[in-house]
């Protein structure tokens, strides 16, 4: 197998290229020359690293009406994603080996996206006793979480980070105090109040962040935080790197793009945990992921049916879906002068791989041939019913994006 | 006859076609809805009846939390304009059994509604449901957000017993994170311009929301023309938010010495059910100060308004 991209704009953050010019991929790695069987034409186009969504919810086994290890894959090539971690609270949840090689195993007869999947940090997820972490790194899984809901005991964080350290594994942490939670259907702030709708206040995620943080430097374990919404764990994030402190973050986009004003019309496709939070808080997301205090950029893709979702706030689950919509509401910012290219990119592969301790993220010669398009200038409207994903609850529903996918290859085979 | 067609004419080019919220009315609509209010209470009984100007109507009263006052009342209010009125109440419906409110929603499509009259335990199920069905919605109460027709009753209240609706200088006093009565009442008279001020413990009253906030009520009192008692939850003690119920009476009850702390003319207000000898004493909800039960008395005409100005909208 052997193929080449034509004229595109090779760029890779990794490796700081930005240049005209063919890429080519022979055997399933990116290569210096090639033989060129096929070509592809990418004219216009960026030409980037298989993009990597670190952290996505597909629901088998156990809950496949809401999404298929399948369905997400061909959501994730769809939206430009070679590369995705599978979150561990799927309906079994993923807390033993058996389940972490499962995963993989229905991946690889899938071929389309690479799925590496997240082991639980606690047996069933229910925050008391330690997984079999080692036996799950030895079947593949990439990272420990019990993301969805938070290891609130610390004893078990910070045994859960001594003893994942040994694999060099990341714990990646669901920041919430759940004593500060209950009942709550968004940010607790003006909007809430208003509304007479319970509140989470940002002192239940930033509280949580600085525990872990704290914890990471006790443990000198990695800790990764979750889909950072707060301003003060940014701050709190910011404190850490400058005291070498292993911790990685990661956003959301639609926590770079709302506030929590959408939920004036009570509208369930932008309920998610954490919610959507104030403007300042979204202007202090962007500025983190600007200068590199947050990391990455992850879709929190969580799919839910459209019975689950179309119901009344209060009624409705968290979550919504974000591997088709995340390179457009990114490339968005990008275009609107919000957020450097560059960040934007790297954000998206070399930092979520280095978090995962994936061979992944980069063009260098010998890595993986996993390669995304990207035409930055492509207008589109976002429209849930040609999503792939069996969720269609998009808070970017309807809304104008600029820029796109327009193909996906994962191991050098064109998937999208 | 002739009186009630002039009356009529009043609902004339009403666009708003929902009633969701306080908050989406103007000062214009807040006169509208008072001027016939006012208009309509004049009008006696029988002529109504007889001129059953919703005659052909359907009103689907649907109550998805336990109500009396309320829900008599929009049924008194719906009859009395000649329209035909539903019930659908928890214990009796499918809602027991699990149903969605979108299933309920369709329900109620099918069976050619002109006007959903919903109480919900959710903020925003009115608003869900406005976008599900064709018919007018009104929404007579839905989670901690909003009870538009409560506000109204409570403004035309004020305006017959103190003769105008601004500048005034509003209490509304206890659980105000919790209730929808209070906000609908603040945004009410946010729009008319008047002073508010939200008292209760720091616990129960949010510091987000647009308006003076005090924890001494012996202050408020004497510096208030109408004092809004809101029930107290005895399940707020459970919840943490209150050391006891005999100490939130001892700060925030009004009791019969506070009485006489407030200014000549000043009224007493309660949305009811009331909780008495907690938030508010015998001595103060039965004293001349009270208006509590011409509130009551008010709820129907304003609830008789709401509906025709809405057919306006529908038709």
């Amino acid at each position: 197998m052997s193929l080449v991209i034509r004229g595109g704009r090779l760029y890779d953050p990794a490796q700081g290229i930005d240049k005209v010019g063919d890429l080519h991929l022979e055997n399933g790695k990116i290569a210096e020359k090639g033989t060129a069987e096929e070509e592809i034409q990418a004219k216009g186009l960026l030409v980037v690293p298989g993009l990597i969504d670190m952290h996505v919810h597909f629901r088998e086994p156990g809950r496949e009406d809401k999404e298929t290890i399948a369905s997400g894959c061909e959501a994730a090539v769809a939206g430009g994603f070679a590369t995705v971690a599978c979150m561990a609270n799927t309906g079994h949840p993923t807390d033993t080996a058996a389940h972490v090689t499962y995963v993989r195993k229905r991946a690889e007869e899938i071929g389309l996206a690479n799925v590496h999947p997240i082991g639980a940090v606690s047996k069933g997820l229910r925050g008391e006793e330690l997984a079999e972490l080692g036996t799950m790194a030895r079947a593949g899984a990439v990272a420990f979480s019990d993301d969805g809901q938070p290891v609130l005991n610390s004893e078990l964080m910070r045994r859960a980070l001594e003893y994942a350290r040994m694999f060099d594994r990341v714990v990646i942490s669901h920041c919430e105090d759940a004593t500060l939670t209950r009942g709550a259907v968004m940010n607790e702030g003006e909007v809430s109040a208003e509304l007479g709708l319970r509140g989470w206040p940002n002192v239940a995620e930033s509280a949580m962040a600085a525990r872990d943080i704290l914890l990471a430097e006790l443990t000198g374990a990695r800790v990764h935080l979750a889909h950072v919404s707060a301003r003060q764990t940014v701050e709190l994030v910011r404190w850490a790197k400058r005291r070498k402190i292993p911790v990685t973050a990661e956003v959301t986009p639609h926590h770079l793009a709302l506030a929590d004003d959408r939920l004036r019309e009570y509208d369930s496709r932008f309920k998610m945990n954490p919610p959507l939070r104030t403007a300042e808080d979204v202007s202090a997301v962007l500025a983190g992921l600007a200068d590199g205090t947050i990391d990455a950029i992850a879709s929190d893709h969580a799919p839910h049916t459209v019975e689950e979702k179309e119901q009344e706030l209060a009624a409705c689950p968290n979550g919504v879906v974000g591997l088709e919509t995340t390179v457009g509401v990114v490339l968005d910012l990008v275009a609107a002068g919000k957020l450097p290219l560059a960040r934007a990119i790297e954000a998206l592969t070399w930092a979520p791989a280095g978090i995962l301790g994936l061979r992944r993220g980069t063009l260098l010669p010998g890595v993986s041939a996993d390669v995304t398009l990207l035409d930055l200038k492509a207008a589109w409207k976002v429209d849930p019913k040609s999503f792939r994903s069996r969720g269609r609850s998009s808070p970017f529903s309807g809304m104008k994006l600029r820029g796109r996918a327009v193909h996906t290859i994962v191991g050098g085979r064109l998937c999208y | 006859m002739a009186a009630l067609a002039r009356i009529l004419r009043q609902c004339r080019g009403w666009r708003a076609k929902h009633l969701l919220g306080a908050k989406d009315l103007s000062r214009d609509h807040l006169e509208r809805i008072l001027g016939l209010s006012l208009n309509l209470d004049r009008v006696p009984p029988d002529d109504l009846r007889a001129a059953a100007p919703l005659k052909g109507r359907r009103v689907f009263n649907f109550f998805a939390e336990a109500s009396t006052r309320t829900k008599t009342s929009f049924s008194i209010a719906a009859r009395q304009l000649g329209a035909e009125v539903l019930d659908f109440s928890p214990s009796t419906s499918s809602l027991t059994k699990g149903e969605s409110l979108k299933d309920t929603a369709k329900v109620i499509e099918s069976m050619g509604v002109d006007f959903v009259v919903i109480r919900h335990a959710a903020g925003g199920a009115p608003h869900f449901l406005s976008r599900q069905v064709h018919g007018a919605v009104l929404n007579a109460g839905d989670g901690m957000n909003e009870h538009p027709t409560q506000a109204l009753l409570d403004l035309l209240t004020i305006k017959k017993v103190l003769g105008r609706t601004t500048k005034l200088r509003i209490a509304l006093v206890g659980d105000i994170a919790h209730s929808r009565v209070a906000r609908s009442n603040l945004w009410v008279h946010r729009t008319l311009g008047n002073e508010v001020v939200l008292c209760g413990p720091a616990t129960l009253v949010p510091r987000e929301l647009p308006a003076r906030i005090s924890h001494d009520l012996d202050r408020v009192l004497r510096e208030s023309d109408v004092v809004m008692m809101l029930r107290l939850q005895l399940e707020r003690q459970q919840a943490g938010l209150l050391p006891s119920a005999t100490e939130y009476a001892r700060l925030f009850g009004l009791t019969r010495e506070r009485m006489d702390l407030l200014p000549k003319g000043a009224i007493v207000m309660h949305p009811g059910p009331m909780n008495r000898g907690l938030e508010i004493s015998a001595e103060a909800a039965d004293s001349d100060r009270s208006v509590i039960l011409d509130q009551v008395a008010n709820g129907v005409v304003v609830r008789m308004a709401a509906l025709l100005l809405l057919a306006e909208a529908l038709s």
